[in-house]
């Protein structure tokens, strides 16, 4: 009597125990399954290097493509234009006009370039050299090189200043170098298109792969899963360490991936500021912000945990004791 | 503790294993369950483990219907049932003491309370000794002890066991019984499936007979009727 009291009393349990098992089983599950995982790199690395691999190909484009729009918008600030003078122009009129220019506020330099002196530096540029002292005249215009501040750049204003500036008398044609850089959006714009894109099938890749992986530890642990059914254990205890793999998989890759590419932004640190001094660029090389590092985390174990609880959910049913 | 009520089994390629069975074990009774090979002794003991549903009938475990427990609601269904193999069904990566903490690890037990209660079904059976070894460093007999230690750890109140000694030389399948035997003196349904007749007689326990998927005897509704 006293002895199945004791009993009855020992099997009631708390809610607040039952929810410090939960926790503690919880972290039991996590620390075992962190611990097989690297306990058995060689079962678990390769998967994981392509895995990681997987998510730094997004990762790296993802960071060259901001990269790429960074630089874009710098070297907007390079943009120049020319105006052509008419051939008629005095000497006068092509001082008065310069003065007028130099009076708006939209640019920070006007820089004439007389037909004479067009003329050498295109002899010296082009290699024809002497070849053109054989002309007659000088077919090349005055031409007065102005650039705009940076906060007269963008491609629209200066399209509409050119248009302006071409209805003065003295010129001939205002010519505006802008077209390499609407290209350059366009391709930046298309490419982030196929990236997204890209970057959406190695997600699945990752699912897929991770899904794989646990299917086989699923049935490599076949004769294990059958005993624990017998002895009452719900699909839920068994999932957990699955899915506890799985998150381990995809966050311990994700954090390759973040050092893979950190590693090679790091690489390209010097060249690419290099280039930049050359261009009179004062762009620099973007890395993994933190906040970029923590989503990648993110994604990458989200993904591992998805790819196991799918694996899970279609494989673990199919095995039942007998 | 179980009640069959022409019960029938067809399994799915159309064979028929049990052909209206019926019978009672009553709560703390010890019965075995004889019949020549294919008789449908495992089956039997599958059906009210729920490792297999009937295709006909009533199985009653403790007064409750058991087709009406819900596919996820087996596993507690289990919990209440301490179930023994002729091939032990151990892990064999694990230590004793593992294994037999599965069912209470599985249940939830507090980490305190698991080795006392590991430890009390180990001395139980015999084996406290080894509770470190893996499951191959033993013999067939001690490994068959831990499942059942790993069976009562939990203290369910109806054990079953399938050809617990198929395995053993007789000496030790007397012990492996008087085991069972030791249980169910303290208030533990026993029901095992044998072929031993021979051990099976020793043990003064009733007994129901299968053939071919039907009972041909059932000294239990006897003993009820001689009473
Ligand atoms: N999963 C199954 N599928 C089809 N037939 C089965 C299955 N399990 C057992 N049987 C058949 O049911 C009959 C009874 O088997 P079983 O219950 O294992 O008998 P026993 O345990 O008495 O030897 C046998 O003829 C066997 O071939
Ligand atoms: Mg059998």
């Amino acid at each position: 009597m006293s002895k199945s009291n004791r009993q009855n009393t020992s099997y009631k349990i708390s809610f607040l125990d039952r929810f410090k098992m939960a926790i503690s089983l919880h972290k039991k599950n996590a620390a075992n399954t962190l611990l097989d995982v690297l306990r058995h790199p060689t079962n678990s690395l390769l998967t994981i290097l392509v895995l990681a691999i997987a998510l730094a190909l997004p990762t790296a484009f993802y960071v060259f493509s901001s990269n790429a729009k960074a630089i874009s918008s710098n070297w907007s600030g390079g943009v120049q234009m020319a105006l052509f003078l008419k051939e008629n122009v005095s000497q006068e009129q092509r001082a008065e006009f310069i003065q007028e220019l130099s009076f708006r506020p939209e640019f920070k330099e006007v820089v004439l370039i007389p037909k004479e002196q067009a003329i050498e530096d295109f002899k010296q540029q082009s290699g024809f050299g002497d070849a053109l002292d054989y002309l007659d005249e000088n077919p090349l215009p005055d031409s007065i090189i102005l650039t705009p501040y940076e906060n007269h750049s963008g491609a629209a204003m200066l399209e509409k200043l050119a248009q302006e500036l071409e209805q003065n008398p003295v010129v001939d044609l205002a010519q505006l170098d802008m077209a390499w850089i609407q290209r350059y959006q366009a391709i930046l714009e298309i490419s982030q298109k196929v990236g997204t894109f890209v970057s959406i099938l190695l997600a699945f890749g990752v699912l897929l792969i991770v899904g794989n992986t646990i299917r086989l530890a699923i049935l490599n642990r076949r004769d294990e899963i059958q005993v624990i059914k017998l002895v009452g254990a719900t699909d839920a205890f068994i999932r957990r360490p699955f899915l506890y793999t799985g998150f381990w998989y995809g966050l311990i890759a994700a954090l390759l991936a973040a050092l893979m590419v950190n590693i090679v932004l790091l690489l390209l640190q010097q060249p690419s500021s290099t280039l930049a001094e050359l261009y009179n660029s004062g762009f620099s090389l973007m890395g993994l912000a933190p906040s970029q590092t923590l989503t990648l985390l993110a994604i990458g174990a989200s993904l591992g945990l998805f790819g196991a609880w799918f694996s899970v959910s279609k494989h673990l049913k199919d095995i039942q004791p007998t | 503790m179980i009640e069959f009520h022409q019960v029938f089994k067809r399994y799915e390629g159309g064979h028929e294993a049990l052909k209206g069975v019926s019978f009672e074990l009553p709560a703390g009774e010890m019965a075995f369950l004889t019949g020549h090979s294919g008789a449908g002794k495992s089956t039997l003991l599958k059906l009210i483990a729920l490792m297999e549903r009937p295709t006909r009938g009533q199985v009653i475990l403790d007064g409750q219907n058991i087709s009406k427990v819900k596919d996820r609601h087996i596993p507690y269904h289990r919990r209440k049932i301490g179930m023994i193999f002729q091939d032990h069904r151990l892990l064999f990566d694990r230590t004793v003491f593992d294994n037999v903490a599965l069912p209470l690890i599985i249940a939830g037990v507090s980490d305190r309370e698991i080795p006392k209660r590991v430890r009390a079904a180990l001395d139980k059976v015999g084996l406290l000794s080894k509770e470190k070894q893996l499951p191959i460093q033993l013999s067939g007999g001690e490994q068959q002890r831990v499942g059942i230690a790993r069976a009562v750890v939990n203290k369910p109140p109806l054990l079953l066991a399938d050809e617990p000694t198929g395995n053993l030389d007789p000496e030790l399948s007397a012990d492996i019984m008087n085991l069972f035997a030791e249980f169910n003196q303290v208030g533990v349904s026993v029901l095992i499936a044998s072929h031993d007749l021979a051990l099976i007689a020793r043990m003064r326990h009733p007994v129901i007979t299968l053939k071919e998927g039907r009972t041909i005897r059932n000294e239990l509704a006897e003993a009820a009727f001689d009473e």
